[in-house]
């Protein structure tokens, strides 16, 4: 790794008088296996690395990246996003990042267990996996796929105004897309389990989960429309969450494109709701020292029982608002620049589990799946409507299973419509934690 | 294209990384070179935010041996890059190698679908920025109530050559263009959004055909006309699509179920269905990866096999599906061109092109007179489908009511949701309109670009997911 500091550092200490560089450079070690009915489907294994320049300058700025560690090739991107910069709207407030003080939360996210781990015993852990799924219940007809995925990630952040950091982390995953079927019904469930080296993996549990999912909506069938209460399972919870981050972006905040924009300090949820992004909490999947521009991530409160508390912001985007960055930079890769984005969200949790606050709504609906949240939910004016298939509750407890409606709201009711968070919580892959979460009054669309 | 340059990679030294692939006993291996360049500009808040600029370029290898698939890839070209990645993907190769076996290559050209008149990477840069500041200011000139526009810009240079041990060795120079507004509009119901794309394999001649002010009028009428969006229906209604984006419909209610990974693992609705009804006699879906500049079409898929038209659904009867090498390899036929991967770093799987529906016999506008309430949708911004079920989502961005056989008020945005086969089985009117829209489709992490098209048409029911009483 120190090659990838010195690599970025190299790059950025190219910066001309008046002229700000970043170099973010990037290497990943991945792992794929698939296997199908007992044989290795596919397995690829390969490294790739990339870095990305930026250059900042009379308040322009220019981009470009090079998939490759070619030293060479690094510094035609470099005068290639120069160049770019000379065509950018000027605007004082773009700038790269510099050191706030704020000191790194030491984490544990590298396992060298992870390298060290044979791929014949990763190939074991599926074709584990999709035996366990296969004798765990008459009714799974199909495991379409079993896969075992990881990856060591290394990255480095260096800046002509003195960032110089770099960070590491390992992480893998096993899961299984599944099909059951009894007579002409069909249904699929996907189950899985991660962690940042092999050992942390529960096969087990995954495969109760797959098993689980798919068998519990056989039989379902479209239901009459209806307005009711609903139980959100917690991966759809860790859904809504994310939805929701997108929003309190301080970026979209200030380019007036958020449904909270100047409403700092309102209510706008429930007293039950507290929302907070933590990436130095080493339990969550997207838990890292440093953002992209290289800060030392932090705690950020967003809503303190149902009051809007806080935005996250990257170094632009709180410049543009005029208050400093809350290291929420996030990129996609070298080959993009940083946006605003959050990493590991979670409500705080409440005191009832899923069997509880089931039996506390009485008639409604427990959501299992969404889908088409990308389609169906509008961050600018709050309009969710997204389809959905769980398990009808009555009279307190679950009851037959149901497919092929929508739930719809919108975001701000929703969040004044929470009547209980669960304790359940659950830190899920993705940037946000599941509790089950209730919420009164949606608009179910069935036949 | 013609190619001008130099090669991608000395097909001697491709020669020697396949016979290497093949050493441990692999039944077939590929080479798979790309060398991508693309350009991006981003307008956002009034600004040029940022012009950002790519290059991408290596190679994925990968080995078969029964029933299982090695691969690895590199991003180092040379000879000793290539023959490392061989190594890395024939390790699945577990039983040892039958010897040696050597491979003759023989190049192939294939005719592009698209022409590309005007080289993207030949434009100055400040007339593709000028562009982004056109569509601005049109957006924000249509009314004071456009409170925000962003604009997109991007072009991209693909070049492959793909090389495979039956000694095929093919490329194709691959140039897309592209362009997008998105404008949020404010007033007293709050905020809303519209969004309109330009997107073809074609080079910078896109913006003669296509004026940017009109991408950013429709852009910025569509947010505007949904301030005064009540919320939509919730519950079954008749919904005409207008032609265009209503693709999605049959890219999630079918396509997707009809690609063969899905089928040879019994994970689609549309499994042993072939010469079957499907749909209503009214449908007949199309496949067509050589249609002329749009925004799926290429010469060759990413495993070398000329792009093909292939008919889904013949007047509602179901005629095949869409197969990539392995699967058409397994069932003893040959691919039907529908090889598709994102980059160097993906192993190819089915995928559609250009996925469209042809058009019928009926007027649009008699369509919706027709019609004494219900929907009609005349922009739809994408969907999911779950092929195993059949049951898939997709979301409205424009929509109007139907009422007396006139379109009304605006809608609110929604999704819809509904069974692919009981759908297509719905559809009684079948305009004699037809346009096409492009898209972008994942599926297993990867994404490639792919065109959808339709005409005008009428499905008798499907639940509309909005919030008021039906």
């Amino acid at each position: 790794m120190p090659e990838l500091l010195d690599l970025a550092k190299r790059i950025a200490d190219s910066a001309r008088p008046g002229e700000e560089v970043e170099a973010y450079v990037s290497r990943h070690r991945d792992t794929d296996i698939r296997v199908y009915q007992g044989d290795v489907e596919s397995l690829s294994s390969a490294e790739s690395a990339g870095i990305g320049v930026r250059v900042v300058s009379g308040g322009r700025q220019g981009f470009a990246y090079v998939g490759n560690l070619d030293e060479n090739l690094a510094r035609e991107a470099l005068e290639e996003a120069r160049d770019n910069a000379g065509f950018a709207s000027p605007d004082e407030n773009v700038g790269l990042a510099t050191p706030d003080g704020v000191a790194a939360q030491p984490l544990e996210l590298w396992r060298d267990t992870l390298a060290s781990f044979p791929t014949a015993d990763k190939i074991a852990l599926a074709l584990d996996l999709e035996a366990r799924v296969r004798a765990g219940d008459p009714r799974i007809r199909q495991v379409v796929s079993t896969d075992y995925g990881d990856g060591q990630a290394e990255s480095a952040v260096a800046t002509s105004t003195g960032i110089a950091v770099a960070s590491r982390r390992t992480n893998c995953y096993l899961s299984a897309d599944v099909v059951a079927g009894a007579g002409d019904d069909t249904q699929t469930g996907v189950g899985y389990t991660v962690g940042r080296a092999p050992d942390e993996l529960d096969v087990a549990e995954a495969a109760g989960d797959a098993i689980e999912r798919a068998t519990r909506l056989l039989g379902a069938k479209k239901p009459k429309s209806a307005r009711l209460d609903v139980v959100l399972d917690r991966r759809v919870t860790a859904t809504l969450l994310a939805i929701l981050s997108g929003t309190l972006s301080g970026e979209e905040v200030a380019k007036g494109r958020s449904l909270f924009a100047g409403r700092l300090g309102e209510e706008v949820a429930t007293t039950s709701i507290t929302l907070v992004d933590d990436p130095t909490n080493p339990l969550a999947f997207g838990a890292t020292v440093y953002d992209a521009e290289g800060l030392a991530c932090r705690r950020n409160a967003l809503v303190e029982s149902g009051r809007l508390s806080g935005f996250l912001y990257d170094t632009y985007s709180a410049r543009l608002a005029g208050t400093v960055s809350t290291a929420s930079a996030v990129r996609a890769g070298f080959k993009s620049t940083p946006g605003v984005g959050a990493r590991a969200l979670s409500l705080v949790p409440g005191d009832v589990d899923q069997e509880a606050m089931i039996a506390g709504i009485g008639n409604g609906l427990l959501v299992q799946e969404v889908s088409g949240v990308h389609s169906g939910v509008n961050r600018v004016s709050g309009d969710f409507s997204v389809g959905a298939e769980g398990l009808l509750i009555r009279d307190g407890a679950l009851a037959e299973p149901v497919r092929e409606i929508t739930i719809a709201s919108t975001l701000q009711r929703m969040l004044l419509h929470v009547l209980a968070v669960g304790s359940d919580i659950e830190w899920l892959p993705g940037v946000a934690s599941g509790v089950s979460l209730a919420i009164a009054d949606v608009a179910m669309s069935g036949s | 294209m013609t190619e001008t340059e130099t090669p991608l990679v000395d097909p001697a030294a491709i020669e020697r990384t396949l016979a290497t692939a093949l050493a441990r006993g692999g039944e077939f291996a590929e080479v798979f070179v790309e060398d991508r360049r693309s350009t991006g500009i981003s307008l956002d808040d009034r600004r040029v935010e940022e012009l950002a600029s790519g290059r991408d370029r290596g190679a994925g290898i990968r080995v078969v041996v029964g029933e299982t698939t090695g691969f690895a890839h590199t991003a180092d070209l040379s000879e000793r890059g290539l023959l490392a990645a061989a190594e890395a993907a024939a390790a699945v190769a577990r039983s040892g190698g039958p010897g040696v076996r050597t491979v003759a290559l023989e190049g192939r050209d294939v005719p592009s679908p698209s022409t590309v008149g005007s080289a993207p990477e030949s434009v100055p840069k400040a007339t593709k920025v000028e562009l982004l500041q056109r569509a601005d200011e049109t957006a924000r000139a249509a009314s004071g109530s456009i409170v925000q526009v962003s604009a997109g810009y991007g072009d991209s240079r693909r070049r492959i050559l793909v090389a495979n041990s039956d000694g095929l060795l093919v490329g194709d120079d691959q140039v897309r263009t592209r362009f997008s507004v998105m404008c949020v509009a404010s007033g007293d119901t709050g905020m809303q959004t519209g969004y309109e794309s330009l997107a073809l394999t074609v080079g910078f001649e896109l913006f003669d055909r296509f004026a940017v002010e009109d991408t950013a009028r429709q852009a910025a009428g569509r947010a505007l006309a949904k301030l005064a969006a009540r919320p939509a229906p919730s519950g079954v209604v008749p919904v005409v699509i207008k032609s265009g984006t209503g693709g999605i419909l049959f890219h999630e209610a079918c396509g997707h179920g009809l690609e063969a990974d899905h089928i040879v693992k019994d994970a689609s609705a549309y499994r042993g269905r072939v010469g079957q009804l499907v749909a209503s006699p009214l449908v007949t879906l199309v496949d067509d990866g050589t249609y002329s500049d749009q925004w799926g079409s290429s010469a060759i898929d990413d495993e070398g096999k000329a792009a093909q038209r292939n008919v889904l659904i013949h007047d509602g009867v179901l005629t095949d599906y869409m197969w990539d090498f392995l699967r058409a390899r397994k069932e003893g036929r040959s691919s039907s061109g529908n090889g598709r991967r994102q980059s160097y770093q993906h192993l190819p799987m089915v995928r559609m092109t250009n996925t469209y529906l042809l058009a019928g016999k009926d007027d649009p506008d008699e369509i919706v007179a027709q019609t004494p309430y219900g929907v009609y949708v005349a922009k739809l911004g994408g969907g999911q489908v779950n092929t195993a079920t059949g049951d898939f989502v997709f979301g409205m961005t424009e929509a109007y009511l139907i009422e007396n056989g006139r379109i009304t008020e605006p809608l609110r945005d929604a999704n819809l949701i509904g069974n692919g086969p009981d759908v297509l089985s719905k559809i009684d009117a079948v305009g004699n309109d037809f346009d096409m829209c492009p898209g972008t489709c994942g599926k297993d992490g990867q994404s490639v670009p792919v065109g959808c098209g339709q005409p005008t048409l009428r499905v008798t029911g499907v639940t509309v997911g909005g919030t008021a009483g039906a």
